[in-house]
């Protein structure tokens, strides 16, 4: 297997799924000639050419409604988003027109497009621009939310993304570019709405998805040398959420963390938390516990916004919560 | 096809009520006749309750750790679409769960000799001659157990569900959570608490007792109740006498040793007074009746009960028909019942119906005590150990010897001195004449 960075592996699959079908398009600011505002793009436009690689204005709401239309009458665009904190422009399109119409058509049309981009906090990029959406687009009957947190996934989860006939959200995120990581050299993808056990443990599950994932990862390496042993559960696609690998890890360990980089109040984990202390009340021998970011906005100092963030010791914090340690 | 009601069934014959220790089929199952239902927690043993009609298990009304008097309604079978609101709405009120009222110890400790020696624990030694072990010694101090606060028992799903398994009494435990939340650690220590005991030297197959803490309140379980009930109407209202003899073992002791050197057959004294007083008994038919108010039953056939001690109690597993039974039948149907009795896994039949019954606490080293008669006995034999002493011969002359201390409750309604004094004397001429048990 290649070691790629995330970046590379996303690439990837979309130079794959457009080499292999012509109606796969990119578009968004900055995608062709600059090559991407992250690099994502790099080389795109030079294979496949403006036709297929098209610059936007900056305007949201219009890469939306282009790639909402287009998906309409049959091409599978690919709308980046610079951020998803200026997906709140393209809202409007997102929800009440690429979520509904197979819906309100009785299934006579579909929306085959992606919508992706990093999401969540950076590096020292303040309020407007750390922000972490998933729980608004997993509200959302009608869209599918995915967000990966290792290459491999990347690279199998947007091959998917661009293959399904639903408006995906398909959510990156910055600080994860360069994180490497082994990918296959076949051809190979990753099914939406499949969870991941990223590390299997016996006493505690955490699930987390996307950068907190890492994170819950190096806390449950930290967790090993005090002897606590933590299984990681990566749920992958938010909606739709496969719970059942969530559940059945529960089942086993009897504690469950649910970490976010959301903020608490209808956070994406409360639905998780919710889940589980439903379906797996027998087996919990301590309350669900929830980590996310603080509830206020994201401060700019480099301290306030490590101190904002879910890091390991706020997880390893609630494991010994829910361990009674 | 019609709706049909789930009763307690009785399930052994003294059973007046039973604990729900858990359903084997959830609400919404389908059901057929016959298929096992619940496991209920009799006053004796554990058993399983099977459906009496098909259909699907609409309603259980009283859920496992929950208690219930026999024929009371805890369930409805019917089909899916029957309405059974008339039938749930009859029911008694549900008997609200409780803490699973049953302890569990860790197994005894396998005995040193064969389980067939192991002398039967008898409710008059109420003095137990093994004392409680120690407390163990748990991983972190012990606060006081839940149920003294004297509220609802604070526990985590997963601790509930762990109690009910292991039947651990949840108010006996002590919560080490928040607000004395009960979690699962405090049930794996309580749970593991007899077996991380230091472990005995002694060849006594003691029974490991339950964790004691001070002052804490134990809450009674279905046999202890029973035992309680039972020999307190016993001991008050047959009147009891005791007579004891002393039985030269020589020759018993001399019989054994040839069986096990020359034959490598183990037989324990148990057996041969088993059988000794199989045989006197159906020479003495007054000592194997009962009293029965207005008149005096008397039994014919011979069963004789041999009292076991088990987790929490006693139970007095049956020799059916001992006086045709050989002492070699009669030892392995002693092993294998004793066994199965400290696993709680003795049928009704097993331990109901015997006619008269056999405590000894020779192997706790006890000499002579007396027993409560096992109701409605007329007579119970309470079996000391084989001791070796300085006997004196007809000639004055001192030799060692081995002799017997057994002594006989009676129920002086049904039973007299003398024909108590001609029982005893009948066993102790066969126990000296051992060849005699043989033939």
């Amino acid at each position: 297997m290649a070691v790629l960075t995330m970046r590379d592996a996303l690439n990837q699959a979309m130079k794959e799924e457009m080499a292999r079908d012509p109606s796969v398009f990119i578009l968004g600011e900055e995608v062709g000639a600059y090559q991407g505002a992250y690099k994502v793009t790099q080389g795109l436009l030079a294979q496949f050419g403006e036709w297929r690689v098209r610059d936007t204005p900056i305007a949201e709401e219009v890469i939306a409604g282009v790639a909402v239309g287009a998906a309409f009458i049959g091409l599978r665009p690919i709308a980046e988003m610079m951020t998803f904190n200026f997906s709140l422009l393209a809202l409007d399109m997102i929800i009440n027109h690429a979520a509904k119409y197979r819906y309100m058509s009785g299934g006579q049309v579909r929306c085959p497009m992606v919508m992706r981009g990093p999401s969540g906090a950076a590096a020292q990029v303040a309020a407007q621009h750390s922000q972490a959406f998933e729980s608004i687009y997993a509200y959302v009957p009608g869209l599918v939310v995915a967000m990966p947190s290792t290459p491999k996934d990347a690279k199998g989860m947007l091959k998917s993304a661009i293959r399904d006939d639903n408006p995906v959200i398909f959510m990156e995120n910055e600080v994860l570019y360069n994180l490497k990581g082994e990918v296959p050299e076949e051809e190979y993808h990753i099914p939406l709405g499949l969870a991941d056990v990223k590390r299997p443990g016996k006493e505690v599950t955490i699930v987390a998805w996307s950068r907190p994932c890492i994170t819950a990862l190096a806390a449950a390496t930290k967790l090993a040398e005090e002897g606590i042993d933590a299984e990681v559960v990566d749920p992958r696609t938010l909606r739709p959420l496969d719970e059942d690998v969530i559940f059945d890890s529960v089942r086993k360990t009897g504690r469950c963390v649910v970490v976010e980089e959301g903020w608490r109040i209808a956070g994406f984990g409360a639905e998780i938390s919710d889940r589980v202390q439903r379906e797996c009340f027998d087996a919990l021998d301590a309350p669900v516990i929830r980590v996310t970011s603080e509830d206020v906005p994201m401060p700019y100092a480099k301290t306030l916004e490590k101190a904002y963030l879910p890091q390991p010791e706020k997880i390893i914090e609630a494991v010994h919560r829910v361990m009674y340690r | 096809m019609a709706v049909s009601k789930v009763v307690l069934a009785k399930l052994s014959p003294t059973m007046e009520e039973g604990t729900i220790v858990k359903w084997t089929k959830k609400e919404g199952d389908p059901v057929k006749q016959g298929d096992v239902l619940a496991e209920i927690e009799t006053d004796k043993a554990n058993m399983e309750m099977e459906a009496q009609g098909s259909g699907v298990l609409r309603k259980i009304l009283v859920p496992a750790g929950g208690k219930a008097p026999v024929g009371s309604l805890i369930g409805v079978i019917a089909e899916p679409n029957e309405d059974i609101s008339k039938m749930v709405a009859s029911a008694a009120p549900a008997a609200p769960a409780q803490p699973q009222q049953q302890q569990q110890q860790a197994p005894p400790p396998p005995a040193a000799q064969p389980a067939a020696a192991a002398p039967a624990l008898q409710p008059a030694a109420a003095a137990r001659p093994a004392a409680a072990p120690p407390p163990a010694i748990g991983p972190r101090p012990v606060p006081a157990p839940a149920a003294a606060e004297g509220s609802r028992v604070k526990a985590s799903p997963l601790a509930r569900s762990m109690a009910a398994q292991r039947n651990i009494p949840l108010d006996a435990v002590a919560g080490s959570g928040p607000n004395g939340r009960i979690i699962k650690r405090d049930i794996e220590s309580w749970a593991g608490a007899p077996t991380g005991a230091p472990a005995r030297s002694s060849a006594a197959p003691a029974p490991a007792g339950p964790t004691i803490t001070p002052g804490q309140e134990i809450p009674v379980s279905n046999i202890r109740r029973v035992i309680a009930k039972r020999l307190a109407e016993s001991m008050f209202t047959a009147p009891h006498f005791y007579v004891t003899v002393d039985v030269d073992m020589d020759a018993a002791v001399a019989l054994r040793d040839q069986l096990q050197r020359g034959e490598d057959v183990k037989v324990t004294y148990n057996d041969l007074v088993v059988k000794a007083c199989a045989k006197a008994l159906t020479r003495f038919p007054m000592v194997n009746a009962s009293w029965a108010g207005d008149k005096i039953v008397t039994h014919g056939e011979v069963h004789v009960g041999i009292a076991v001690t088990i987790p929490d109690g006693l139970i007095t597993p049956v020799v059916r028909n001992a006086d045709r039974k050989s002492v070699l039948d009669i030892s392995r149907e002693v092993k294998d019942l004793a066994t199965r009795a400290r696993e709680r896994k003795l049928k009704p039949e097993e331990f109901t119906g015997s006619t008269f019954t056999i405590s000894n606490l020779g192997m706790f080293g006890v000499t002579e005590f007396t027993a409560i008669i096992n109701p409605p006995e007329s007579a119970i034999l309470a079996v000391g150990a084989v001791q070796r002493v300085a006997v004196v011969d007809e000639d004055d002359s001192v030799r060692p010897g081995h002799r017997m201390k057994v002594t006989l409750s009676s129920d002086h309604r049904v039973v007299d001195g003398a024909m108590a004094a001609q029982f005893l004397g009948e066993v102790r001429r066969l126990l000296e004449n051992p060849v005699s048990l043989f033939v």
